[in-house]
């Protein structure tokens, strides 16, 4: 037990994700031992990303502004909306480079183990998008296990009878994998859908 | 860790109850299994996709698993899952079938709440869940017959199954007109305290073709009657567990009573 500011840090980093009680002691006295011009950098990071960034009005991204970067970009078409779980997964989707569309971020998974319901989802603003008409194709890209296939199911349910075409993100083998090392469902799912060449 | 104490390897089956993420790729797996009762694992990878079982580890599968660990509860209360195969993926029929996901997440939290000891032997309280889950996959007969038939008999596991055909109270047999959940069940006119439900005598009677397995009769009963029985149950339910479900009010009841 440390005494006076250099214990109040390895408790506050203690509280981090993934952080325990010896990585906290680490972190505490590399920072301690660090340049003051890190520091400060460091410091001034942790404090501009709790008062600059907000969520989107739109999309439910993290933005610096009203509006996020692709919410404010021009040259995205509005026809195509993509539904995801997380602001990580819109990141996910933008390396790829094949979307030019726009998204829509619920901020997690229908998961009733965890009491999150359909209301403590952005589900009723992913409704009032769709409902202005000028989104054709709605694409949900929840994450692929039984939570995130259940939300796609429940949206898919609401949003098709408004007459738009609603698709899945494709899921199958991974691109460099042995086929013999695919499990049956993956393998299963990848079966379904095959494609003409 | 106490002295003597080695990490072993152990076979068992087990339902898929709950899944957590942990860490960057990791994911603890709370299981109930056939012979070590509840148990929690953590998977290790399964959420990258090359993960070679991460899919069998997804909720209310019926898997047949190796995993590494004391099973006498020896040492760290995590064990590690090393080898996972399938022997029925419930949750796969599930997926496009919103309203029975809802009703197979109560039906698993249920399983877990009732076994608040890790690796207390709990074989009952398996076979019944399984059942309840295929029953639920099946489709045989509407979710929510097959929810409330999985809470009325996990109660009667727990040992506080509600009083249907005889008073709550004094035991005098018969069916009664008058329900109290605080009571334990249907009460008769001298011992029914105030504010008791008056339930119609058909869901009273829809309440113990659930409990007793009689499926002719309960397929055949009305929606109003199916409501007012999920109503007692869940009411009854959450009173002995002294805190409520929470993927309870979340059980989209519409569609499961068709």
């Amino acid at each position: 037990m440390y005494e006076g500011a250099i214990q109040d840090l390895i408790d506050e980093l203690g509280r981090l994700p993934g952080v325990g009680p010896k990585s906290a002691q680490r972190i505490a006295f590399h920072v301690l031992s660090a340049d003051p011009a890190d520091v400060n950098r460091l410091a001034t990071a942790l404090r501009k990303v709790k008062d600059l960034v907000r969520f989107c009005t739109t999309c439910f991204n993290v933005a610096e502004s009203e509006q996020c970067r692709v919410c404010r970009d021009p040259r995205r078409t509005n026809e195509v909306l993509c539904v995801v779980e997380e602001p990580k997964d819109v990141v996910a989707i933008e390396r790829t480079g094949e979307f030019r569309g726009r998204y829509h971020v619920l901020g997690g998974a229908i998961n009733p183990l965890e009491g999150i319901g359909p209301d403590n989802l952005k589900i009723r603003e992913l409704l009032f998008r769709v409902g202005t008409g000028e989104v054709k194709e709605l694409i949900l890209a929840t994450d692929p296990n039984t939570e995130g296939e259940a939300t796609a199911t429940y949206l898919a349910l609401l949003i098709k009878p408004m007459g738009l075409t609603v698709t899945r993100l494709a899921s199958g083998l991974p691109v460099g994998g042995d086929l013999e090392y695919a499990d049956e469902i993956t393998l299963g799912r990848a079966f379904e859908g095959r494609r003409a060449v | 860790m106490p002295a003597g104490y080695r990490r072993q390897l152990y076979r068992d089956d087990a339902v898929v109850l709950r899944v957590q993420k942990l860490g960057e790729s990791d994911r603890i797996v709370t299981l109930l299994t056939r012979r070590h009762g509840r148990l929690r694992a953590v998977a290790r990878g399964v959420r990258r996709t090359s993960s070679r079982f991460g899919a069998r580890l997804e909720p209310f599968g019926h898997i047949d698993l190796q995993l590494a660990g004391s099973p006498e509860g020896l040492g760290s209360s995590l064990h590690s899952v090393s080898q996972v195969e399938a022997v029925t993926l419930y949750g796969k029929s599930f997926l496009t079938d919103y309203p029975r996901y809802t009703a197979a997440s109560a039906i698993c939290e249920t399983a877990e709440r009732l076994t608040p000891v890790e690796r207390e032997p709990a074989l009952r309280l398996f076979q019944l869940t399984l059942g309840a889950l295929k029953a639920l996959s099946a489709g045989e007969h509407a979710g929510s017959l097959v929810l409330d038939a999985y809470l009325l008999r996990a109660m009667a596991f727990a040992g506080w199954a509600p009083a249907i055909t005889e008073c709550a109270v004094c035991g005098t047999a018969g069916q009664h007109a008058a329900f109290s959940v605080p009571a334990g069940g249907s009460v008769c006119p001298d011992c029914r305290p105030p504010g008791s439900a008056h339930p119609s005598p058909d869901t009273l009677g829809l309440m113990s073709a659930l409990t007793s397995g009689d499926w002719a009769v309960a397929d055949a009963s009305a929606p109003s009657v199916r409501r007012e029985c999920s109503g007692l149950v869940a009411a009854h339910l959450q009173w002995h567990m002294e805190r409520a479900l929470r993927s309870l009010p979340l059980v989209d009841r519409r569609e499961l009573n068709l």
